[in-house]
């Protein structure tokens, strides 16, 4: 009973901040600093009104483009690596070692070894304010991370599924179709879970390859708040930070499961 | 990790009836392999091995993007170290945070995954309430708020007066700055307390019963198997976090608006390298940073593959 006590308390005392957030994008401006109590004294939306208005677009918009690059990204994950999971998990061909190495070495290297040289190539290629720069390195498995776990999830599928399929006269592309992939859902769910939640929450690249208003997403939007207000336009701000992680909640309460599985196996968050 | 995901071969196939046929088979296994990793392939040149290449090129290069690259050999992996204390101040700042961060982190994701251990009521609950920072602590909208909450009349300080305390301006002031991002890295325990929590449940409950016939208590069973057993599951972690902390930008980004200030007190690594390179425009200097900063991961990752050995026992968790 204790335990229970101190581990709600504790998770109150983690979840305060979140919740204060919420309660002070509910609360009008000159409150948010006054009461750091949980509950709004007086109860007003117009935070949310004028938050959506607040940019140059209204907030639907630059949700909508985030909306687009998370939705072409999950899709070119999807495909693309289970793919390549495929080939590595079920069929041999030379050099099979060291391609898979040189995967496995993908994972651990950081992102910012390579940004300077895919910058000056999509700039040259005169793509920068594209949706390209974000979605073409998904569409080429680049993301070695779900190959990874896609692998080690085939190899646990027995293989005379694909030997029954063989002799029926299947080839390898209908075994992977139709055998394979079939029983791969809960693998291509958390995959599918993961990249809509790092896509969403991506900042860096966003930041990179969106220059324009017109491009902006979700996290670059939520940042020019920070340029363009003074410290007077805080309850907006906070309300469409609501916003911004509404998607992100949501998918941790539908996807539980597959998220909990796919940190405890392989590690990623 | 290489030997969880050491390669099988694929046993022959049922009796081949000549070798003939045999190789044709391999060949035609071998080309389908190709085609399935065509996309693969293309990103690892395009996307990760032809920039790695590129980069380490500019890193002896004076770059603008507008102007052609010019050769100066070592010049700016000489000029980071002994010319430019900005640089040496952000490998200062981001070590300081990940000493103190990546540790405090684990010690809470390990002491909250012992206490919801053996089958604790509403695990479930407490485990999404616990891992649900992990998810949403990386975004632009929670860094929004951590600014808030530790600015100078924000959340914290609005607490700290109930007590008749005046804080401090926290992300206004270079002396605590660096650590309310150190602060909000603890928050994101949740995702290795899972690690954890799956790592816990691999231990045979058989041990504990054979320590406590054998009148071990609570903390000689804690000291002579859990944490035995739970080593190379911390170590992971560790590995794991160290890599990834190192190469934090976002939070570092809002908290300070994009400059690592207060007096670079947030300055850091990544961030600074993203000033140089797409702020100054001086890409070869970023490309150099880039690559010391690749030394530095890979060193880390060479000591999580030494021990893979040990991780393997738990990757089973399905």
């Amino acid at each position: 009973m204790v335990k229970h006590i101190l581990l709600i308390g504790f998770g109150l005392v983690m979840l305060y901040p979140l919740l204060w957030m919420i309660s002070s994008s509910l609360k009008p401006e000159e409150l948010i600093f006054r009461e750091p109590g949980l509950v709004p004294s007086h109860l007003t939306f117009e935070n949310y009104t004028a938050g959506w208005t607040a940019l140059k677009h209204p907030f639907g918009y630059y949700l909508w483009n985030s909306a687009v690059v998370t939705a072409l990204s999950v899709v070119a994950n999807l495909v693309a690596c289970s793919l390549a999971a495929y080939a590595f998990a079920r069929l041999n061909f030379p050099l099979k070692k060291l391609w898979f190495a040189l995967m496995l070495g993908t994972i651990m290297l950081p992102h910012h070894v390579v940004i300077v040289p895919q910058y000056i190539m999509f700039s040259k290629l005169d793509l920068i304010n594209t949706i390209w720069p974000l979605v073409m390195p998904k569409v080429l498995a680049t993301d070695a991370f779900f190959v990874f776990l896609m692998v080690q999830f085939i190899r646990t599928l027995p293989r005379e599924l694909d030997e029954a399929a063989e002799i029926d006269g299947a080839g390898y592309w209908r075994i992977f179709i139709r055998v394979v992939m079939p029983l791969c859902v809960p693998a291509l769910a958390t995959t599918a879970i993961f990249t809509f939640i790092w896509t969403w929450n991506d900042f860096l690249s966003q930041l990179l390859y969106l220059n324009n208003p017109d491009n902006f997403t979700v996290p670059v939007a939520l940042r020019t708040f920070l340029d363009a207000s003074s410290d007077s336009s805080w309850g907006p701000m906070f309300a469409m930070s609501i916003i911004a992680l509404g998607p992100i909640f949501g998918f941790f309460l539908a996807g539980q499961k597959y998220l909990i599985r796919g940190v405890a196996t392989t590690g990623l968050k | 990790m290489a030997d969880s995901v050491a390669v099988k071969t694929r046993p022959a196939a049922a009796q081949p009836p000549s070798s003939g046929r045999r190789t044709q088979r391999a060949r035609r296994e071998a080309r389908a392999a190709y085609l399935f990793l065509a996309p693969w392939f293309v990103g690892l040149l395009v996307i990760t091995i032809g920039p790695i290449v590129a980069s380490l090129y500019l890193s002896f290069t004076d770059y603008s993007l507008l102007s052609e690259a010019k050769w100066v050999g070592l010049d700016n992996y000489v000029k980071m170290f002994t010319e430019d204390p900005r640089f040496l101040s952000s490998l200062k700042v981001t070590t300081i945070y990940v000493v103190v961060s990546v540790p405090l982190q684990l010690a809470f994701a390990l002491a909250l995954a012992l206490v919801l251990d053996r089958g604790l009521r509403g695990l479930p609950i407490y485990r999404s309430i616990f891992y649900l920072p992990s998810l949403l602590g990386g975004s632009v909208a929670i860094a929004i708020l951590w600014r808030k909450v530790f600015g100078s009349d924000g959340l914290v300080n609005a607490v700290l007066s109930i007590f008749g305390i005046e804080g401090p301006g926290w992300v206004g002031d270079p002396d605590t700055a660096l650590g309310t991002l150190i602060l909000l890295h603890v928050w994101t325990f949740g995702a290795p307390m899972i690690i954890f929590l799956a790592g816990l449940r691999q231990i045979p409950s058989s041990y504990y019963e054979a320590a406590a016939v054998d009148g071990a208590g609570a903390l000689r069973q804690f000291r002579s198997i859990t944490m035995p057993l739970l080593t190379p599951i911390i170590f992971f972690n560790l590995v794991l976090e160290v890599i990834k902390s190192f190469q934090s930008f976002t939070q570092a980004f809002i908290v300070s608006n994009g400059k690592g200030g207060p007096a670079d007190s947030t300055l850091f690594y990544t961030l600074y390298l993203y000033l140089k390179g797409f702020k100054s425009y001086d890409m070869g200097y970023a490309a150099a940073m880039a690559w010391i900063l690749l030394l530095i991961i890979a060193a880390l990752t060479g000591v999580n593959f030494l021990a893979s050995k040990y991780w393997v026992f738990y990757g089973d968790t399905k």
